[in-house]
């Protein structure tokens, strides 16, 4: 019995630690309610402890009084009525003193999360989808809009205010390291400021049943320097080149010719599907499948080979390829970086 | 009287079963493979959810609007120029047609193809009534498919067609 107890206590604080934390001390609106959090901890523990102390010491003094009246039969003594009293202004004094500092905690807290949404931030929209998230970096020119796909990068120290979408059920955005979850429901726009405030690599996740493989609804969140994202995003504006050779060149031709196109769209190329993820750059991305696999050759091959068996329900569907056309189509989307 | 109360419940425990028959939904090709496709695609509430998706992924509305017809010819009357068989609208979807019917092989799978099919045949309301959804994917002008009564195929060739727009 205490061995599982220790068991279960080590899972509970796996949720405290690395890539997915729910202690979100790595962003601003974490750290800014992990502080409140903190303050309000210590504060009603002390409280919580005086009166205790309070309650241990009257039972004491109570016997003892007991005792003395048992052997005395006598007055309480003259002062007894002025003690109380005094201890009771004293007492509520310090409840109105203690409220009264929460709710300016509270409110400075509140004011330093407000403050810091004005500054001009990086407009970022994402969309959910069933199931993987769609994200399009916002900008007043149209060629230097960006398309990706279950990633986000952001820039260290500096807001991203994300317009949350969803093109079919009620999905919802969490990134538990750099604030609170906010839901993305169908026909409405919701919106969401990170602050991210240390660098690093995240895991965020759908936090809402959105259906089968809700489960397997996962992003990369990748904070860098200002410097880094800028290059990221250079890097995603420019169309991957065109193979001029071997099997990559088949397997754009392939991808171009085939089922492939018709739903997913690689920059610079024919293939414009706007109903699955764009995968301009899909060898640079961490994972696939919406942080189901991490991006191997054997991954990428077993995943286009056989969508369902991976990921039983989602929209891709197998298409009929031979082992040599599907070996191509892997090393083309290999050089997509 | 109170004696026989737990042998009445215990005949009606069966029928609480009942509820427990779920539908399979099949998402590896097994339907394909079936002998019966028609069936196995077109009873099946699953393939025709997929199949609305891809009425609006693959742009049918585009021509045929949400079955009313445009430039393509209306899709949720009684009429049917190459046949409305599911066999017969798979050739249709995956092959093209003259005037303006795309061959749609190589851009979507021939299980898709018989997701669409399903579809395309609940718009006719030749679909089982438990299978539909009670509203669209997205607005569209149209009564749901559920307060749609059953249309007959009737067969029309082309020609006549051309003569009755004349």
């Amino acid at each position: 019995m205490k061995r599982a107890f220790a068991i279960s206590a080590v899972f509970a604080l796996g949720g405290c630690g690395g890539i997915q934390s729910a202690a979100g001390r790595d962003g601003m609106e974490g750290s800014l309610i992990g502080g409140l959090f903190e303050v309000f901890l210590w504060t009603t523990a002390a409280v919580y402890l005086f009166v205790l102390a309070y309650l241990a010491i009257a039972l004491v003094r109570g016997r003892r009084h007991r005792r003395e009246a048992a052997g005395l039969q006598g007055q309480p003594p003259p002062d007894a009525d002025r003690k109380w009293r005094t201890g009771l202004i004293v007492f509520t004094g310090a409840t109105a003193l203690i409220l009264a500092g929460l709710t300016i905690a509270t409110w400075l807290t509140d004011r330093a999360l407000a403050k810091a949404e004005q500054d001009s931030p990086v407009e970022i929209e994402v969309i959910g989808h069933q199931w993987w998230w769609e994200v399009r970096y916002d900008d007043p020119i149209p060629s230097r809009m960006v398309r990706t796909a279950n990633e986000l990068h952001l820039p260290v120290g500096r807001n991203a205010r994300i317009t949350l979408k969803s093109n079919d059920v009620i999905h919802s955005l969490w990134v538990p390291n750099l604030a609170g979850k906010q839901d993305l429901i169908p026909g409405r726009i919701a919106d969401l400021v990170l602050h991210p405030e240390r660098t690093g690599v995240f895991r965020a996740q759908c936090a809402e049943f959105c259906g089968l493989q809700h489960a397997k609804m996962a992003l990369d969140v990748t904070v860098e320097s200002e410097a880094d994202f800028g290059r990221w995003k250079a890097a995603q504006l420019r169309p991957p080149p065109v193979p001029t050779g071997g099997g990559a060149l088949a397997g754009y031709s392939l991808f171009q010719s085939r089922q492939c196109s018709s739903c997913h769209a690689i920059a610079g190329t024919p293939a414009s599907g706007m109903v699955a993820p764009d995968l301009s750059h899909v060898a640079s991305r961490r994972t696939i499948a919406a942080g189901t696999l991490p991006t191997t050759h054997a991954n990428l091959a077993a995943w286009i080979d056989d969508p369902q068996a991976v990921k039983p329900g989602n929209n891709m569907p197998e298409v009929p390829l031979t082992e040599a056309e599907l070996g191509a189509v892997t090393a083309y989307l290999e050089t997509l970086k | 009287m109170s004696s026989r109360c737990p042998v009445s419940l215990l005949f009606l425990l069966p029928l609480t079963l009942v509820a427990c028959h779920r539908e399979t939904r099949d998402y590896e090709s097994d339907a394909l493979l079936s002998n019966d496709r028609p069936v196995a695609f077109g009873a099946n509430a699953y393939h025709l959810a997929q199949g609305q998706r891809l009425y609006a992924w693959m742009n049918c509305a585009g021509c045929h609007a949400h079955g009313g017809g445009g430039m393509g010819p209306p899709l949720r009357d009684d009429e049917w120029r190459y046949g409305g068989s599911m066999e017969q609208m798979v050739a249709t979807i995956l092959d093209g047609r003259p005037h303006g019917m795309p061959a749609f092989r190589d851009k979507i799978t021939e299980d898709q193809a018989w997701q669409l099919a399903t579809f395309v045949r609940a718009m006719s309301g030749r679909a089982r009534q438990d299978m539909l959804a009670g509203r669209a994917d997205e607005p569209a002008n149209v009564e749901p498919l559920t307060l749609d009564s059953r249309k007959p195929v009737r067969r029309v060739t082309p020609k006549q067609d051309d003569a009755t727009e004349e």
